[in-house]
C-alpha cells in the first residue's frame, strides 16, 4: 500500500519535471521564432527602416547566394581559422607566462607593475601598432585575437599556482623533491580546473580580438564584411555575417565546454 | 645510542613588524626505535620542529644531527605525515602511494608490489585503483601512512595525525601505527595535544610550553606501558598515574581557570 503510493509521489515528480522542461522549451522556441516574424514584419510594414535593419528574408537569401557560390564560405574559414589559432596561442602563451612567474618569486615581485598596467589596458587600443608592426595581414589578427587574452590568463592562472594548499609541497618535499617536481606533481595538476575555466571566457575575448582586427586591416573575413557591408551600404550583408558570427560564436563556446568537461573527467 | 639529536636549537619567525620567537634552546634525543612525543598548547612549535627535523625549514641556531650527520647532509629518508591525509585527488591510490619512489627515481615493479603488500597490512588490500575522494577519512589516512612507509624512512614525523579523524577511528588507528612501527622498529616523533595518546603511543613524553616554545619536562612511560598496545594501555591501572603527572605538569603555571 505505502509502496505503491510512494511510487506514485515519485511518478510525480518525475512528471512535474518533465514538464517544467517542456515550458521552458517551448518559451524558448516562441521567443526565437517571435524574433524572427516580429522582424520580417516591422520591416515590411516600413516600422522600421528596411535599408537599415534588413529582414529574416533578405538575410536568408543573401547567405544562400553568397554561399551557393563560395564567397561566404572563405569570409567564414578566414575568421574561424584566426579566432581558433588566436585562442590557442593566447591561453598557451598566458599559462607559459605564468610559469615563469611561479617559477621566481623575484621576478614575479619585479613584473607587477607591468603586469597590474598590461592588464587595466584596452588591448584593442594596441591593434594599430600591432598591424604596423606585423602587417596587414593573418599574423596582425591573430595576434590581436591571442592579446587581449593573454595578460588575465596569466593573472588568473598565476593566483590559482599560488592559492595550491602549500601542505601538498610539504607531502613531496618530505620525500626530496625539486621545485620542479613539486610544480609537476602538485602546482600544475591542482591548478588544472582554473586553467580550464580560464578556456571559456578567452574563447569569447578571442572573437573580439579577431573581429576588431579585421575592422582594422583586412580584406577577408566576417569582420571585413561588416565593414564592408556598412561602406557600401549593404545592412543585409551586415546582418548576415553579425548572424553567422553569433551561430559560430556559440558552437564554438559549446565545443570548448565540452572539452572542459572531458578534461575535468580525465584529470580526476 | 642517540640515532636523532638536537641540540640547542632555536628558530625565529621574522616578518615586517619584528621576530617571534618560536623555538628556544630545544635539546633531546631519541634512540633508533624509540617513540617520542611531543605534547603542548597550540602554538608551543611542535609543528615547527618537525618541520626542521624533515629539512623543511632551516632552524637559525643549534644543531640538529641523524645518525651523527648533520640534518642538511643527511641522505636518510624521513617519513612525514600529516594532520590531513594530503592524498593527491587527482591520482589513484596506487599513484599516490608510488608518489615517493617516482619523486626519488625509484620506481619499479618490486615497489608497485610492496605498495600492495603494505595496503594489505592496513587492512584495504582492495583500493589500489580506487581515487582517494571514494575513501573514508580512516582509509585515507592508512593510505597516507602505506605513502610514508613505502620509501622506508629511518625516522618518522607524525604531525596530530589522528587529530581529524573520530575517536573510534582514531583509536583503531593508534593501534595500527603502534604495531607497524614495532615490528618495522622505526624511530618516531609524534606531535599530539592529546595526552592519552601521548601516554599509549610513546616510550618518553617531551612536554612542552609556549610562548617562547620550550621544553618544560621529559618523562619517561613506565616501562609496563611501553610494549602494551595502546587500546589497552589506557586501562592499565599506571595509566591514570601518569595522566596525572603530566597533566599537572601541563597546567602548573596556569593562572585562570579553565
Amino acid at each position: 500500500m505505502t509502496e505503491k503510493s510512494d511510487q506514485r509521489l515519485f511518478d510525480n515528480y518525475i512528471n512535474n519535471l518533465k514538464r517544467e522542461k517542456k515550458i521552458v522549451f517551448t518559451w524558448q522556441i516562441i521567443i526565437l521564432i517571435g524574433f524572427f516574424a516580429f522582424w520580417e514584419i516591422f520591416s515590411r510594414l516600413r516600422w522600421i527602416d528596411p535599408l537599415i535593419f534588413s529582414s529574416p528574408t533578405r538575410v536568408y537569401d543573401s547567405l544562400v547566394t553568397r554561399f551557393s557560390d563560395g564567397s561566404m564560405l572563405i569570409h567564414l574559414q578566414v575568421t574561424l581559422f584566426e579566432t581558433v589559432l588566436g585562442f590557442i596561442i593566447g591561453t598557451a602563451l598566458g599559462i607559459l607566462i605564468a610559469i615563469a612567474l611561479w617559477s621566481s618569486a623575484r621576478f614575479s615581485k619585479i613584473m607587477d607593475p607591468y603586469l597590474v598596467i598590461l592588464n587595466a589596458m584596452p588591448k584593442v587600443a594596441l591593434g594599430p601598432i600591432i598591424i604596423v608592426a606585423l602587417g596587414p595581414g593573418y599574423f596582425s589578427i591573430i595576434a590581436m585575437g591571442a592579446i587581449i587574452s593573454v595578460i588575465i590568463t596569466t593573472l588568473v592562472v598565476y593566483s590559482g599556482f599560488k592559492e595550491v594548499d602549500p601542505n601538498y609541497e610539504k607531502v613531496l618535499r618530505s620525500f626530496g623533491a625539486t621545485r620542479w617536481q613539486c610544480f609537476k606533481e602538485a602546482v600544475f595538476p591542482a591548478t588544472l580546473p582554473v586553467m580550464i575555466s580560464t578556456l571559456k571566457v578567452n574563447v569569447g575575448l578571442s572573437w573580439v580580438g579577431v573581429i576588431v582586427g579585421e575592422f582594422l586591416v583586412s580584406k577577408e573575413g566576417l569582420g571585413y564584411l561588416i565593414v564592408y557591408g556598412f561602406q557600401v551600404f549593404d545592412f543585409t550583408l551586415v546582418m548576415s555575417s553579425l548572424i553567422l558570427i553569433a551561430v559560430f560564436a556559440a558552437i564554438m563556446y559549446k565545443v570548448v565546454e565540452k572539452v572542459e568537461t572531458w578534461l575535468i573527467k580525465h584529470t580526476g | 645510542m642517540s640515532f636523532l639529536t638536537l641540540e640547542h636549537v632555536s628558530h625565529q619567525y621574522f616578518s615586517t613588524k619584528g621576530y617571534t620567537k618560536a623555538l628556544d634552546n630545544i635539546s633531546f634525543s631519541v634512540n633508533e626505535g624509540e617513540f617520542i612525543s611531543l605534547l603542548g598548547p597550540s602554538g608551543c612549535g611542535k609543528s615547527t620542529i618537525l618541520s626542521i627535523i624533515a629539512g623543511i625549514m632551516q632552524h637559525t641556531s643549534g644543531n640538529v644531527k641523524l645518525d651523527n650527520q648533520p640534518i642538511e647532509n643527511s641522505e636518510l629518508a624521513i617519513g612525514y605525515m600529516l594532520q590531513q591525509d594530503y592524498l593527491f585527488p587527482w591520482k589513484t591510490i596506487i599513484d599516490n602511494i608510488l608518489l615517493g619512489p617516482k619523486i626519488q627515481k625509484n620506481e619499479s615493479t618490486e615497489m608497485h608490489d610492496k605498495a600492495l603488500l603494505l595496503l594489505d597490512e592496513v587492512g584495504i588490500p582492495h583500493v589500489a585503483n580506487n581515487y582517494p575522494s571514494s575513501l573514508s577519512g580512516g582509509m585515507r589516512q592508512r593510505v597516507a601512512l602505506v605513502r610514508t612507509l613505502i620509501t622506508d624512512p629511518k625516522v618518522l614525523l607524525l604531525d596530530e595525525p589522528f587529530s581529524a579523524l573520530d575517536y573510534q577511528t582514531k583509536l583503531k588507528l593508534e593501534n595500527l601505527v603502534f604495531e607497524l612501527l614495532h615490528a618495522y622498529n622505526k624511530t618516531a616523533v609524534l606531535v599530539t595535544h592529546d595526552i592519552g595518546e601521548a601516554i599509549s603511543m610513546s616510550d618518553r613524553i617531551v612536554v612542552m610550553d609556549s610562548n617562547p616554545g620550550s621544553i618544560k619536562k621529559i618523562f619517561d612511560v613506565p616501562i609496563e606501558l611501553r610494549n602494551e598496545l595502546p587500546f589497552h594501555v589506557r586501562r592499565h591501572p599506571k595509566y591514570q598515574i601518569i595522566f596525572d603527572k603530566v597533566w599537572e605538569e601541563l597546567n602548573e603555571d596556569e593562572t585562570s581557570p579553565v
